[in-house]
């Protein structure tokens, strides 16, 4: 017995010196990395904002890519003509000082700050803005959002390859600082729209360094590589890491940037992202999980942030489809859905109802609202379409791309649907290029829709209705409503006439229903308490000029 | 040995070449292009963007097309990323990924291999009991449950590790590596303690002690070479596994690695990067396959005078 006694020590012996080492090693790791001010303390400190910004961005050329994370990085480092400022959404002076418009609305003239530079020291000129904007149109170019420079004079027949001529496109420069732009009619929107990335100008001899002007496949928005003429420089590109942005001294207004350096994270995972700004990681979040905004706003002093956002919920109906053909079964379905109900319960009141397709207060723009949540007006219609109490009904599926969201609000609905007209609708969930093919191919009976605005005039979501608009997508045509959207509004002289033809074509629209309005987007942060100049707006449109940070702020203890 | 490896290597050449075959017709054949945006793109457009991407070609013909690029190491241009290739992408994307699955692989062998030992040193007690009911629990518990429960815990509560990232602050390579290695762990753990409980009861384990050979000469010189084959035969495909298979984790740590790209290509019907992640990923799991099938062959004598002949 001696023996294995013996041997019991010996096991003993071996297995505790294993385990000190695995306590040593713990230990070690650990105290190695506990501690330190976080990155936000550290960013206060040194002028450095944290930002998440939901994805990586497919790349920064303004001609190339689109997307919102695009969009907040390039409007960062490039500078349009005009500026919006975040707290009225109103134009301001961006690389041109000023701009006089004629008075048939036809012709634009801006006059270029002699003060903007580009980040290599050349001053910014008329002739950039006219290279530019050829390339943005070019047809070789590939360019998706080539639409935004259609108002332009000869701009969409040069784009579609009907017109070879770049000299005829309405674009030209007067001297080195005059830029004379001709529209094709009057767009009063076409201000707002040089501060898209689309109409940004980007440095010719940079790019032609690199590659040909209409090659999406170089390397001239690389680091070392990228000339760009806005508030910040880019220094640091990781992939699917960060984006570093530094201030840049050689732009124009740089006594007004507070900010020394912006870190752009792409936060893909919005659980990963508000773990991040707890842990004192980021200054800004892209957006806030469903389930998390009831635990943040109970607190004081909430860093939680929700505004109306330029964006609608609806679903498509297939006019070219029964039962869906109706008139009044449309109108059936989309008086039958408790959008109040719905938004408190199933949405945790993270968005705003929405009775019509343009939100409210679209630049002091609001849509009529025709109808209302009427169970009975709803069971009327339904039965003077021959289907009285859900009787003789031939079905009817719902489709929508994955996501648990729109399952949620799928279920909702289907289940009102049954409540109150008796019906039964079917739920298809479709895997997302597979759902965006079925919309475009009209293969659908009812189909989950969203849009958000490109600029901030009822013109973008009214104009998605005329017959022949690639985002039409529900079979409607009318004549009339064509001719307001198309020739009447753009000649119309004064906003409230303008805003009252918008009214009239709204609510033709609504009449024939071939869309059921479910939400108004929100736009949805965290914000750092130290981060101050970055108040909410309509676009959720980041303005960088304007933002600094104040170290004395601190979140409290939750 | 080298026939034997010779062997293997000619034998993948016709399993890559299938998969890159069926890949390519099969993302070809799924609905939507990489093109299709919720924005409608104008004909024009889309006609451009094809022209540049050789998608206006037959198909045959982009295939061998493809093909002729493969030969020469060119996977393509990126339709998500205008202007970066998928070599480019992947190069980015994989030395981060190895690590991690390194990481995860170190910690899986030394926690996983350790417990397993310690259990089989005593059977049926509470030194087996406890590491692997906590092997259980680690197989059984998914990693998009440890990863977020680890993070509330030492990131946000003890505040003592960074939640994500990878390189930027210092020990935020420590949660990932943990969350993915958790699960190998408790293989590892299970893999080896059935390994060494049957090599511990055999002869020569009897005779190396009768001879009055210290116990830790026994088990570590005697035993482990014999015990730790099975975990052996599980590493080439467990090493392939986390590489491919670390898009969980990438996810919730916000880890810049090859996993990300590879499942958002498929939603993104990116085509260049689907075929390109897929040919990477399916040579790298043929080589780790071949690889653990070496080293067992060098550990197991038997097996290595088998080849030999």
């Amino acid at each position: 017995m001696l023996v294995a006694q013996d041997t019991k020590k010996r096991k003993a012996s071996v297995v505790q010196s294993m385990m000190r080492a695995l306590v040593a090693v713990c230990l070690v790791s650990l105290t190695a990395c506990m501690g330190g001010e976080s990155k936000v303390e550290q960013g206060n400190r040194e002028g450095v904002l944290h930002y998440g910004n939901g994805s990586e961005p497919q790349g920064l050329d303004p001609h190339v890519v689109t997307g919102v994370p695009e969009n907040k990085i390039i409007r960062t480092l490039f500078e349009g003509l005009a500026v919006k400022n975040p707290y009225t959404l109103e134009p301001e002076p961006g690389v041109a000082e000023s701009w006089d418009i004629s008075d048939d609305g036809k012709k634009i003239v801006f006059h270029i700050n002699p003060k903007a530079r580009w980040s290599n020291g050349d001053p910014v000129t008329a002739h950039d803005y006219v290279w530019s904007w050829r390339r943005a149109l070019d047809p070789n170019m590939g360019n998706q959002y080539a639409y935004m420079l259609y108002p332009l004079l000869n701009a969409e027949a040069y784009a579609t390859g009907t017109l070879d001529d770049a000299e005829q496109l309405g674009v030209k420069a007067a001297d080195d600082l005059t830029l004379v732009v001709t529209l094709n009619a009057p767009t009063p929107y076409f201000i707002q729209l040089m501060d898209h990335y689309s109409t940004f100008a980007v440095h010719p001899d940079t790019v032609s360094k690199f590659g040909g002007a209409t090659d999406r496949f170089t390397p001239w928005t690389r680091v070392g590589n990228m000339v760009s003429n806005g508030p910040f420089v880019l220094t640091e590109w990781k992939l699917n890491r960060y984006i570093r942005l530094e201030k840049n001294p050689l732009y124009w207004n740089a006594d007004n940037v507070k900010l020394n350096a912006v870190m752009f994270y792409p936060t893909e995972n919005l659980t990963s992202e508000e773990r991040m700004f707890r842990a004192g990681q980021l200054h800004y979040t892209n957006e806030v999980p469903l389930e998390k905004i009831p635990v943040y706003q109970g607190i004081d002093n909430s860093p939680f942030v929700q505004a109306p956002y330029l964006g609608t919920y609806y679903y498509l109906l297939n006019t070219q489809k029964a039962p869906v053909d109706d008139v009044r079964v449309r109108k059936a379905l989309s008086m039958a859905v408790d959008r109040e109900t719905l938004v408190n319960t199933v949405l945790q009141n993270a968005y705003v109802p929405a009775y019509s397709i343009t939100p409210p207060d679209t630049l002091g723009y609001f849509p009529p609202k025709t109808f209302g949540y009427d169970p009975d007006r709803a069971r009327q219609l339904l039965a003077e379409a021959g289907y009285p109490d859900g009787k003789n009904w031939p079905g009817l599926e719902l489709t929508y791309n994955t996501s648990e969201n729109h399952r949620k609000v799928a279920v909702a609905i289907q289940q009102m649907w049954k409540d109150v007209l008796n019906i039964e609708v079917s739920l298809a969930n479709q895997e997302w290029k597979v759902y965006l093919d079925s919309v475009n191919q009209m293969n659908f009976q009812i189909a989950r829709r969203g849009w958000i605005g490109d600029y901030v005039d009822a013109n973008n979501f009214l104009d998605l209705f005329i017959t022949e608009g690639g985002n039409n997508n529900t079979g409607y045509t009318d004549p009339v409503y064509d001719e307001i959207i198309l020739r009447e509004a753009p000649n119309a002289t004064a906003r409230e006439q303008r805003y009252a033809l918008f009214r009239q074509a709204e609510t033709m629209l609504m009449e024939e229903m071939p869309i059921i309005p479910i939400y108004t987007y929100t736009s949805k942060h965290l914000i750092h308490p130290s981060v101050k100049g970055m108040p909410s707006n309509l676009m959720d449109s980041l303005n960088i000029r304007y933002v600094w940070l104040d170290p004395t702020e601190t979140l409290k203890a939750e | 040995m080298w026939r034997f490896i010779f062997g293997r290597l000619l034998q993948a050449v016709p399993v890559i070449f299938i998969v890159i075959t069926a890949t390519f017709f099969l993302v070809r054949a799924a609905p939507g292009g990489p093109f299709d945006a919720e924005k409608a793109v104008i004909p024009e457009v889309k006609a451009a963007l094809e022209r540049q991407y050789r998608l206006d070609l037959p198909l045959h013909e982009q295939y061998f097309a493809y093909l002729g690029d493969l030969v020469q190491g060119d996977l393509g241009p990126s339709f998500k990323y205008p202007g970066r290739s998928i070599n480019e992408l992947i190069e980015s994307g994989l030395p981060v990924t190895a690590e991690l699955g390194a990481y995860a692989l170190l910690i899986a062998l030394i926690i996983g291999g350790l417990s397993g030992i310690l259990a089989a040193l005593r059977p049926n007690t509470l030194q087996d009991y406890i590491p692997m009911s906590m092997a259980m629990i680690g197989i059984c518990m998914p990693t998009f449950l440890l990863g977020p429960l680890l993070v509330l815990f030492f990131g946000i509560e003890l505040d003592w590790l960074p939640v994500s990232g990878w390189g930027d602050i210092p020990g935020d390579k420590i949660m990932p590596s943990i969350t993915l290695g958790a699960a190998y762990a408790a293989y590892v753990a299970r893999l080896s303690r059935a390994g060494m409980l049957e090599v511990l009861s055999q002869d020569y384990i009897r005779t190396a002690r009768a001879k009055g050979l210290p116990e830790w000469q026994v088990v570590i010189k005697h035993g482990l070479r014999g015990g730790m084959l099975p975990v052996v035969a599980f590493l080439g495909p467990a090493f392939a596994g986390l590489l491919a298979g670390s898009f969980v984790v990438e996810t919730i740590f916000q880890i810049p690695g090859l996993g990300r790209f590879y499942v958002q290509a498929a939603f993104n019907r990116d085509y260049t990067m689907i075929l390109g992640t897929t040919v990477f990923l399916s040579t790298l799991i043929v080589l780790f396959n071949l690889l653990s099938d070496i080293v067992a062959a060098w550990l197991n004598p038997r097996l290595r005078a088998q080849l030999s002949e």
